[in-house]
């Protein structure tokens, strides 16, 4: 009796011991994010206002002005890179979850984790020596296809889970009305694993958001109004870079403003990427 | 029914293969038309893999094998040059989970063999109509007529499965196989499932796998039982539960094993 009772107290202490250390690493997880932000929100909350977002950079000793340009260019990067990466990203996923065994499935798929781990950098070299040399300067496209290049991978990776999660059922139920196997991969499969796709693909455009260095020897940056897509063009991470960099005060200030904006897009697209999850047919949280 | 008329789908010879491993070895029977016949058999005799080789959905398998033939009024729905996809348009099959697609309406469901089933120029009215019987035979249709377009997961596990009959009916198949297609519902589904069924074979040929002895006794014109792989038997529901000529069928009958 006394036995057990001690060994019920070990378990319950244990138990406590357990939990407190979870919670702790699951503070710990969310922790940098909090501090990021209420550090951003500190240093930049002060130089965001309607201006920032509406009017242009202000030459140095000028107070005020914004970063229109670098948002609009941004946005556009990712467009470029939107249209380069998701039809080729969905595409080899679906590839992979249609054809999982195949040889050839089993090299693109290691070739995909490789190319997910590449140095962001590294893909700047590439894209520069591919894209800007021979043309004989920076562009908007280059940064584009550079940053859609990024997004191949993680949209094939979670491409090929999302369709690898519709049921084998499915997929035999429209084969057996007499639908052909693309047509059934194309609509049904496809339709089917959307949700989960578009999710894939928004969490993706996100993580790009951000890149610098991809930019740094494509897009380049501009510190004037472009939305041509030969010419260099001005991106919100880059802008914070060099203002960052920048000796002035009131750069920097623009910088923190700079950085808060980027952090806003990025969590707010995350944001829409998990409604869409919610919404998923049959599926959600 | 005259004895000289054709059957409608002659097996001759079938076995299938999983990798080397024969699920259906040799076997010869006839399906004829108008008629219901029941597949029975234990666990594992091969009798769902055998259905699958009626529509060619054996092969969607990775690593399986067919040898024999299949003829479909007359030709060998495996020579040379059939394509499977034309077989499953005439050979309908419904399985044993329901499996309506889930991103799509109740009228999109039934409606979504008939994109590809030659019938793509059908007008809209004329799919109306074509939905609305198909939901008739199914005896779906009072139940779903007032919310046509909700999602089709929005049904009972017993409206899909009936969705899902709907759905096979819509493209007119002549054969319809039906691969244990109560094995997950309640008995109120099941004898609806059961009744359309026997209302089915005034039109069309029908194959229904099942585990269940009395379902096959109810519905079937002739029941076919499997065991091991093999055909053990096959003859008229009536004879096969009441006077089996193989003392297996007799022990699997009357419930010594399986």
């Amino acid at each position: 009796m006394a036995r057990t009772r001690r060994t019920r107290a070990r378990r319950r202490l244990s138990n406590l011991v357990m939990q407190v250390v979870m919670y702790a690493a699951a503070a710990i997880a969310t922790l940098p994010l909090l501090a990021i932000l209420a550090y951003l929100l500190i240093k930049g909350a002060s130089a965001v206002s309607p201006t920032f977002f509406t009017s242009m950079p202000q030459p140095v000793g000028e107070a005020g002005g914004g970063m229109a340009n670098a948002i609009v260019g941004t946005l556009i990067l990712l467009g470029i890179a939107s249209v380069v990466g998701l039809p080729v990203g969905i595409g080899a996923g679906l590839y992979l979850a249609e054809r999982r065994s195949a040889p050839l499935a089993s090299t693109v798929r290691f070739l995909a984790d490789v190319l997910n781990g590449l140095p962001s950098i590294v893909m700047g070299i590439f894209a520069w020596e591919l894209l800007v040399r021979p043309v004989g300067h920076f562009s908007a496209l280059a940064g584009g296809i550079a940053l859609g290049a990024m997004m191949i991978p993680m949209v094939t990776r979670t491409t090929e889970e999302m369709v690898r999660l519709v049921p084998v059922s499915l997929y035999e139920a429209a084969l057996a009305l007499g639908y052909t196997r693309w047509r059934t991969s194309l609509t049904i499969v496809l339709r089917t694993a959307m949700g989960g796709i578009v999710t894939g693909a928004l969490v993706a455009v996100a993580r790009i958001a951000g890149e610098t260095a991809p930019l740094l020897f494509t897009a380049f940056g501009n510190q004037f109004w472009s939305t041509s897509l030969r010419e260099p063009i001005a991106a919100l991470p880059l802008q914070v870079f060099t203002y960052a960099i920048s000796p002035y005060d009131e750069w920097h200030a623009q910088a923190w403003a700079g950085a808060l904006v980027l952090v806003g897009l990025v969590l707010v697209i995350s944001a829409i990427a998990r409604l869409a999850t919610r919404k998923r047919p049959g599926g959600g949280d | 029914m005259p004895a000289n008329e054709p059957p409608r789908i002659a097996v001759r010879g079938l076995s299938a293969y999983f990798a080397s491993v024969a699920a259906v070895r040799d076997v010869s029977l006839d399906l004829e038309d108008r008629r219901v016949l029941a597949i029975i058999g234990p666990s594992g005799c091969g009798k769902s893999t055998f259905l699958r080789c009626l529509n060619r959905m054996h092969e969607t398998v990775p690593g399986t094998r067919v040898e024999g033939q299949v003829l479909l009024d007359g030709h060998d729905i495996y020579a040379e040059g059939t394509s499977p996809v034309t077989v499953r348009r005439q050979v309908g099959m419904v399985f044993q989970r329901p499996t309506p697609f889930p991103t799509m309406s109740i009228r999109q469901n039934v409606a979504a063999g008939l994109a590809v089933s030659g019938r793509a120029r059908a007008s809209r009215g004329q799919r109306l109509e074509i939905v609305e019987r198909a939901l008739h035979r199914a005896a779906l249709w009072d139940e779903v007529k007032d919310r046509l377009d909700a999602p089709a997961t929005a049904l009972s596990g017993g409206q899909q499965q009936r969705l899902c009959i709907a759905r096979a009916l819509a493209t007119e198949p002549e054969v319809l196989l039906l691969d244990e297609p109560t094995a997950s519902l309640d008995p109120i589904s099941t004898q609806r499932i059961e009744e359309l069924v026997y209302e089915l074979r005034r039109e069309m040929t029908v194959a229904i796998v099942t585990h269940n002895m009395q379902q096959a006794a109810r519905v079937s014109d002739r029941t076919a039982f499997f065991l091991g792989g093999e055909l053990v038997e096959v003859t008229s529901t009536e004879r096969l539960f009441t006077s089996p000529s193989d003392p297996r069928t007799e022990a699997y009958v009357t419930g010594r094993f399986g």
